[in-house]
């Protein structure tokens, strides 16, 4: 398995999971967990994916994800879960 | 598992407070490079570096997109010229200054560092030519970086290279005067050179170094200022643990590119370099830092004390995040380069005496600082002079990169652009040190050398 973190923050709207989740099913980009909020105002949502035997790589994952977030007008980005734990896990 | 809050706090970091990796500098062993026939011994340089590096910028690429962590610069570091160059017949070392500029540009780095001498103790006949060489150099490639080392705890100060490099930082300003003398941006004069260290433009592979190796240097002032931003008003115990918890933050993410970089590319991971590096960027600047403990403006009273306390937390945070720390590691104090030092020399708080100040306790030294243009060889001199020794005496790093732009004057603002910046046109003692510096010789190394 290699996890992935995607993060979508942004002003809330009626279709962005869809629009999300449309995009990872069809690079066979498995959703291990999920969760959102509104926090301040922004919907912000926060979904752990399994990338390992996704379609394209992490470059394209990236552009496609960030393509659709400026068509529904929030920030979505796709990275590794490493960045998280090195950062916040000793 | 990691939390939202967590999450959110990264992608804050990186969106909002410019985190980011400075540079993958990869150095690169010339030694095997040499040649009698300094033609060929370029070709040789040529080829290996072009073979070295031919995936460094875009494994760089690729570990961002996948990390979302922007990496600033993909960096070479080489062996000093003068020891590779040493073997040829060349009466001058430009030809090999040319090559590095072809090489690191065909494998899209944008800077490589190592047209360098040690000349600590003395000059060997290769140092001297290389060193001859460093103005035209400088003047006629577009990336090469150039560092002399003039002193060391160990060796003392070499006064004879030292009076050299005031020449040759005025000979470079003069070829490169169309640009205000942007040559000498990329001319460091050191003491105590480190051999590992990552950033320019004092960069070079050292000889104890292996055939070829990664080092990371990380930044992010503009985190380090936010999260003091959240203790206003708490006492200095609590300013220096929250230093170093962000610090620690930081270098585990310059420890994950490094050993990231290091697999994919199949080349050793040598350092991280937990160095605060500020840009012009507001918002990325060190100087902000030291104003967020209360001070002012950056060089009034106090504002070394400030620079002490964070340089230390600095180290203190980043040491157990990364399991091989080296490089200069600390704060960085560079004029032109950092959004609040420009504010401040521009208005008046900051001097370059000051700066010398700062300098005893940040991790390098007097660093982009555009002097007069009239400024003398032998001033210049003599504040190398005066840098090695504190280097010398405290043994750390301490380095000399000025700018005499010529024909400008005190008050004056000389743009470089980029991430060097802009700099405002500091004032130097007017009182004459030539006979000072004319003396030559060796200041012998100070006692605390002998501890064997």
């Amino acid at each position: 398995m290699k996890k992935a973190i995607i993060s979508v923050i942004g002003k809330d709207k009626v279709g962005i999971i869809y629009g999300v989740t449309k995009i990872l099913s069809e690079n066979n980009v498995n959703v291990l967990d999920i969760s959102q909020t509104i926090m301040q105002d922004l919907f912000t949502m926060m979904m752990i994916v399994d990338i390992e035997n996704a379609k394209g790589d992490m470059g394209f994952l990236s552009d496609t994800l960030s393509k659709e977030g400026e068509a529904l007008g929030v920030d979505i980005r796709i990275q590794l879960e490493s960045i998280f734990e090195s950062m916040h896990r000793i | 598992m990691i939390n939202k809050k967590e999450t959110l706090e990264t992608i804050h970091m990186i969106d909002n407070e410019h985190l980011d990796i400075r540079t993958i500098t990869m150095g690169i062993s010339l030694l095997d490079c040499a040649d009698e026939n300094a033609e060929k011994s370029c070709e040789k340089i040529y080829d290996k570096i072009s073979k070295r590096a031919e995936n460094l910028v875009a494994t760089g690429e690729h570990i961002e997109k996948e990390l979302g962590i922007p990496i600033i610069n993909k960096r070479i570091s080489v062996t000093p010229i003068s020891l590779v160059a040493a073997a040829s017949n060349a009466k001058s070392y430009l030809c090999y200054a040319k090559a590095l500029d072809k090489a690191a540009k065909n494998v899209g780095v944008n800077f490589i560092g190592g047209f360098s001498a040690l000349v600590h103790k003395g000059f060997t006949k290769a140092d001297r030519i290389l060193i001859d060489s460093i103005p035209e150099a400088l003047s006629q490639t577009d990336i090469v970086c150039s560092s002399v080392n003039v002193g060391s705890t160990k060796a003392g100060i070499n006064m004879d290279a030292v009076k050299l490099m005031g020449e040759t930082i005025k000979k470079t300003a003069e070829l490169t005067k169309s640009t205000d003398g942007f040559g000498c941006a990329k001319l460091v004069v050191f003491c105590n050179a480190v051999e590992d260290n990552p950033f320019m433009a004092g960069a070079f592979h050292g000889v104890g170094e292996s055939e070829c190796v990664i080092n990371v240097g990380v930044s992010g002032p503009g985190v380090v200022k936010h999260a003091l931003e959240k203790v206003k008003g708490a006492d200095f115990g609590v300013v220096a643990e929250t230093v170093k918890k962000t610090a620690f933050k930081v270098t585990r993410m310059g420890q994950l590119v490094a050993m990231e970089a290091s697999k994919r590319l199949g080349v050793p991971f040598g350092i991280v370099d937990l160095s605060l590096a500020p840009t012009p960027a507001v918002g990325d600047s060190v100087a902000y830092i030291l104003e967020e403990m209360g001070l002012e403006k950056c060089g009034t009273h106090g504002t070394t004390a400030a620079l002490a306390l964070l340089n230390d937390a600095v180290k203190k945070g980043g040491v157990f995040a990364s399991s091989y720390v080296g490089g200069l590691s600390g704060a960085f104090i560079p004029v032109s380069e950092d959004a609040g030092m420009i504010e401040a020399a521009k208005c008046g708080a900051l001097s370059l005496d000051k700066l010398e100040a700062m300098t005893c306790v940040c991790s390098v030294g007097l660093d982009m600082i555009v002097v007069p243009g009239d400024t003398s060889s032998s001033t210049i001199s003599a504040i190398i002079a005066d840098e090695a020794a504190i280097g010398m005496i405290n043994s750390k790093t301490t380095a000399v990169r000025l700018i005499p732009a010529p024909g400008k004057k005190v008050g004056d603002v000389v743009e470089f652009g980029g991430l060097l910046g802009t700099g405002p046109v500091m004032a130097v003692n007017s009182a004459s040190s030539d006979e000072f510096v004319a003396r030559g010789g060796r200041i012998p190394a100070p006692i605390h050398s002998l501890r064997n």
